[in-house]
């Protein structure tokens, strides 16, 4: 009360002059400054009140489980209308264009972008290019036109419109609106290549939808006379320029971001600000030059995303990826809460009940026939073909939102006689489509689900060999090439690896891109922390120190840290830990059913879709394929070993190994198969379930690892041609990277790897550890002695028992 | 020697080991269409980084991918003909032909050998990938073996051998505590082969 008391002269005299000079009267202590800072409190207080929204809601999960959560927001975007309705008489409060397609519209289209899987997006571009382009345009057209008859026949009454403007309004209410696609289809969880269809297509049709508005319109301010042939060829031209010109400019954009992610190291606390400016840019750059800003977006966050994400450190690409959905997701939000609140302004209501009729009538009929007849074309010449569901999903997913409400919101109100009408209109489309489609789409997916189902694997038989089917598919697709595809894949891959990470990755990332080298990567980090894990839960890392009478020479040069790290970086801890777990555990009673069920892996094709604007999900079937991947590399060695009589495998792949020795010296990562056998004699290392028997059998191991770490040592390249079998691994693990060591030091840590444990079974085939400058791959040499030449120092492999600790012969 | 087959005026040369795979080159067109062949050749000769007109396990090794497939080995294993050590081009052909879609138009002729990508041909394949020894029935051992590459790692082995116990119970039917090959067909009658072991691209 004091407060105000005082405040009021200053308010009064405030009212006169906007914070000129005026008189008072005594010092003010505190000021009402409403007339200052309105602007962006209001701003800020309106984001939070959409926020507030979405946790109004959240609270009863029963509601959102019915209707989806976009549906809620344009509720309680209602109430809150009518409120400041209520209050105002007025609605002062609405989307304006410029605020929805500058500050709103930009992050969620960039947030896609980056989250788009890439692989299916571009395996599927055909696909989507030809529902978005000709898609939209059979839309446009059919529902113009359509409309244009029905105006003709009378039905709608008199209303001042003609045919291009009925064209144009066609044209902006015929796009699906990645929003609304978003927002629905998050929850209702389709196929991969369903989804990938419908949200593609909603994101590319922008270059279309572009298009045709401006070249309608423009049409509309010529006025029909002047429109002849020059125009219509002028209007054509006009799409390839737009939309290809669109994405050419996120191109350039993606570029730019990957090259300046290149130099970040040393900023990395704003490295991504960068990704959030540069995507910003390349929307407003497009839109400055009247190209499609969408697709710039758009193509911005699909082309950067590879590359910023190898490039940079892990806490930033994080960050990138918890801001964009926090932007994308809040954007969202305030979007459909204020497409709720225009609609409560009876000023803008004009009610023709036949145009909103024929209009809802139209886009849904249309849609359906415009899929129906593009999947059937399309399904000549796609590899998997869209069955008749997958249509139909497709045609019911075709959501207007809030981009078709932006765009009729621009109309000149002097051209357009009916821009109240349009504007009813396109709020009725999209609170049908976002509403009633939304909450519908669910049980429909589910209810055709079922229909499908109708064989269910009845018997265990069954269902083992149907999984098999598919593993067995999957398979036979990868060996014959998946051909068609493949070959503008492999091309592109190859052009990829030669020229872009060259010139878009900092050398560390280039290393770390091979998959299987990632997956190799994960597994040793997850068994490094099932080590520690191990040891603190037996108080304290030197339990395994205990287990080796060792010498303690390695602690010299590396220092305690490093000996534990690479003696028992080996996971000899984790899997056979596991194992010995789980025999202990009772075996309880199941239904082998369940069981099935549960682990059965899940071939590829079932892998849904990862991009999810709410959940910031790491692909989850990563665990499998790593486990997947071990246990191949697992057989695949012992099919080795009990095969080397026959083939003599080794040999060739010294043969495979030297042959692209040359290439690899210095070069980027390329992994094929001979790291395999790296990998595989590796993962061998860690199968150690008895701690009976280490003989240095990773004695070469480090040596070649220290090699990759990028120190080319003459004397051992005098070697590679004739004996080294492994090509310079300049992806070592990376607990291996981190010990800086010169050659010199390779006998102690070769000494090191004494301290694996080895599977009896091998010991025979082992060499002890050797320190000579040849190959001491004890695989080979036990597997070829014959074609080893110069081995000087081969000792004969010592008997198990001996195998504790001496395994160092000089 | 080299065999050049002119399709579509692509002239394609094929190795040919001995005069006997001229006949099978015929036969060839018989079970893929001539473009398939094409293809599959491009294809063979792209994993035959050695050009020796051979593939060996190393060679289908190098798809990574089929690494992290459970039966991956298994079925290049399925590749290879016993005692074999390579796989020429004819026998990679006629492989992949299993996995064509089924012919529904015409009617079988019963007087012309059984083709490749019958109902029957694809269950013999299947069967084959179960059972390793070829003798013909599916034991328990080797069920257990397909069992543990397809189940998660965290499944028992009292699990593992119990679900065999189960999937063996419900098949046998002569109960000799393994699965033959009729066993096997009449369990599966009910699952759509033609759609479960088809690729399309080779229509």
């Amino acid at each position: 009360m004091v407060l105000l008391a005082i405040s009021r002269p200053s308010l009064a005299s405030e009212a006169t002059g906007n914070g000129t000079e005026h008189t008072i009267t005594t010092l003010p202590i505190v000021i009402w400054k409403w007339e200052e800072i309105h602007f962006p409190y209001l701003v800020a207080l309106w984001v939070l009140v959409s926020w507030l929204c979405k946790l109004v809601f959240q609270l009863n999960p029963c509601l959102t489980r019915v209707i989806p959560e976009s549906g809620l927001l344009i509720c309680i975007g209602w109430v809150l209308g009518g409120i400041i309705y209520g209050a105002d008489k007025v609605q002062t409060f609405r989307l304006q264009p410029f605020t929805f397609f500058f500050y709103l519209l930009p992050q969620i289209v960039l947030d896609a972008g980056y989250s788009m899987p890439n692989k299916l997006f571009f395996g599927n571009l055909g696909a989507i290019l030809v529902y978005a382009v000709i898609g939209t345009c059979w839309n446009a057209a059919t529902l113009g036109l359509a409309l244009w008859g029905c105006w003709l026949g009378g039905a709608m009454g008199n209303i001042d419109t003609g045919l291009l403007q009925l064209l144009l309004f066609g044209s902006l209410i015929a796009a699906v609106d990645p929003v609304a696609v978003i927002a629905v289809f998050e929850e209702v969880h389709v196929n991969e290549v369903l989804y990938i269809l419908v949200f593609g297509e909603s994101l590319l049709n922008d270059g279309v939808t572009v298009v045709l508005f401006n070249v309608f319109d423009a049409f509309v301010s010529l006025g029909g006379a002047q429109i002849d042939a020059v125009e219509i060829i002028k209007g054509i031209i006009s799409f390839f320029v737009v939309a290809v010109g669109g994405s050419l400019v996120g191109v350039v954009f993606a570029l730019l971001i990957s090259l300046l992610t290149r130099c970040t190291k040393n900023i990395q606390i704003i490295e991504p600000g960068f990704i959030f400016v540069l995507g910003y840019l390349s929307y407003l750059t497009a839109e400055m030059l009247s190209l499609s800003a969408i697709l710039s977006c758009t193509f911005c966050g699909v082309c950067c995303q590879k590359y910023i994400n190898a490039n940079m450190d892990e806490r930033s690409v994080s960050t990138v990826r918890s801001t964009m959905k926090v932007f994308a997701n809040g954007s969202e939000t305030i979007i459909f809460v204020f497409l709720g609140i225009s609609a409560i302004d009876p000023s803008i209501w004009v009610w023709n009940t036949a145009f909103i009729l024929l209009t809802l009538l139209f886009i849904f009929v249309f849609r359906f026939i415009g899929v129906f007849l593009l999947t059937w074309i399309l399904n000549q010449y796609r590899l998997v073909p869209l069955d008749f569901i997958d249509q139909l999903v497709m045609g019911y997913g075709g959501l207007r939102g809030a981009v078709a409400y932006g765009l009729v919101l621009l109309l000149d109100e002097n051209k357009y006689k009916e821009k109240k009408l349009m504007i009813s209109t396109t709020l009725i489309v999209v609170y049908f489509t976002v509403m009633l489609q939304g909450i519908t789409m669910k049980p429909l997916v589910t209810w055709l689900k079922v229909k499908r189902a109708a064989v269910s694997e009845r018997t265990l038989a069954e269902k083992i060999q149907n999984r098999t089917f598919d593993h067995m598919l999957v398979a036979i697709e990868d060996i014959s090439g998946q051909i068609g595809d493949n070959y503008m894949r492999d091309k592109w891959n190859n052009f990829e690896e030669k020229w872009l990470y060259w010139l878009l990755m900092t050398p560390i990332a280039r290393k770390s891109c091979d998959p299987i080298f990632n997956i190799f990567h994960k597994l040793n980090i997850k068994d490094a922390t099932s080590y520690v894990k191990e040891g603190e839960r037996r108080g304290s890392l030197a339990f395994v120190r205990n287990e080796n009478k060792a010498d303690v020479d390695f602690n010299k040069k590396f220092g305690a840290d490093f000996s534990e790290m690479i003696r028992d970086s080996v996971p000899s801890v984790c899997l056979d830990m596991h194992e010995q777990d789980l025999k202990m555990r009772e075996s309880e009673d199941f239904d082998a059913h369940h069981l099935l069920q549960q682990h059965l892996y899940k071939g590829r094709k079932q892998h849904r879709h990862r991009y999810s604007r709410k959940q910031l999900e790491v692909n989850k079937d990563e665990h499998e394929v790593q486990e997947i991947f071990q246990r191949t590399m697992r057989s695949r060695l012992e099919s080795f070993k009990s095969a080397k009589m026959g083939v003599a495998p080794p040999k060739k792949i010294s043969k495979h190994l030297k042959k692209d020795q040359p290439q690899k010296v210095r070069e980027a990562c390329t992994f094929s198969s001979f790291p395999l056998v790296f990998i595989t004699i590796f993962l061998e290392f860690s199968e150690g379930d008895s701690a009976s028997g280490y003989e240095a059998a990773g004695g070469s191991f480090p040596m070649r690892a220290y090699r990759g770490a990028g120190i080319v040592n003459p004397a051992f390249m005098a070697e590679m041609d004739t004996m080294d079998p492994m090509p310079p691994m300049q992806q070592i693990p990376s607990w291996l990277a981190e010990t800086e060591v010169d050659s010199s030091n390779m006998v102690p840590s070769q000494r090191a790897q004494l301290r694996l444990p080895w599977t009896p079974s091998n010991l025979r085939r082992l060499a002890p550890l050797c320190l000579s400058t040849h190959s001491n791959d004890s695989f080979l040499l036990a597997d070829s002695p014959a074609t080893q030449e110069g081995i000087s120092e081969l000792p004969p492999p010592p008997p198990p028992q001996d195998g504790q600790g001496q395994g160092t012969h000089k | 020697m080299h065999i050049v087959i002119k399709l579509f005026g692509v002239p394609l040369s094929c190795p040919i080991t001995n005069s006997m795979n001229i006949w099978f080159s015929c036969f060839l067109f018989i079970i893929v269409t001539p473009a398939h062949i094409v293809r599959l050749y491009d294809r063979f000769e792209a994993l035959d980084k050695e050009k020796t007109g051979h593939l060996r396990p190393q060679d289908f090794g190098a798809i990574n991918r089929l690494a992290m497939n459970p039966i991956g080995d298994r079925i290049i294993g399925a590749f290879f003909s016993p005692g074999q050590e390579t796989v020429d081009f004819h026998s990679f052909v006629r492989i992949l032909a299993h996995f064509r879609p089924a012919d529904k138009k015409h009617p079988k002729d019963p007087s012309m050998p059984e083709p490749v990508n019958s109902r029957t041909s694809k269950l013999k394949f299947a069967f084959q990938l179960y059972d390793q020894d070829k003798d013909g029935k599916i034991s328990r051992a080797e069920l257990l073996q397909v069992l543990r590459s397809m189940l998660e790692m965290q499944v028992t082995e009292e699990q593992l051998e119990s679900i065999a116990d189960r999937t063996i119970q419900e098949a046998d039917l002569d109960n000799d505590d393994a699965i033959s090959f009729e066993e096997f067909r009449k369990s599966l009658e009910k699952v759509n082969i033609d759609h479960k072991m088809s690729i399309r691209f080779l229509r």
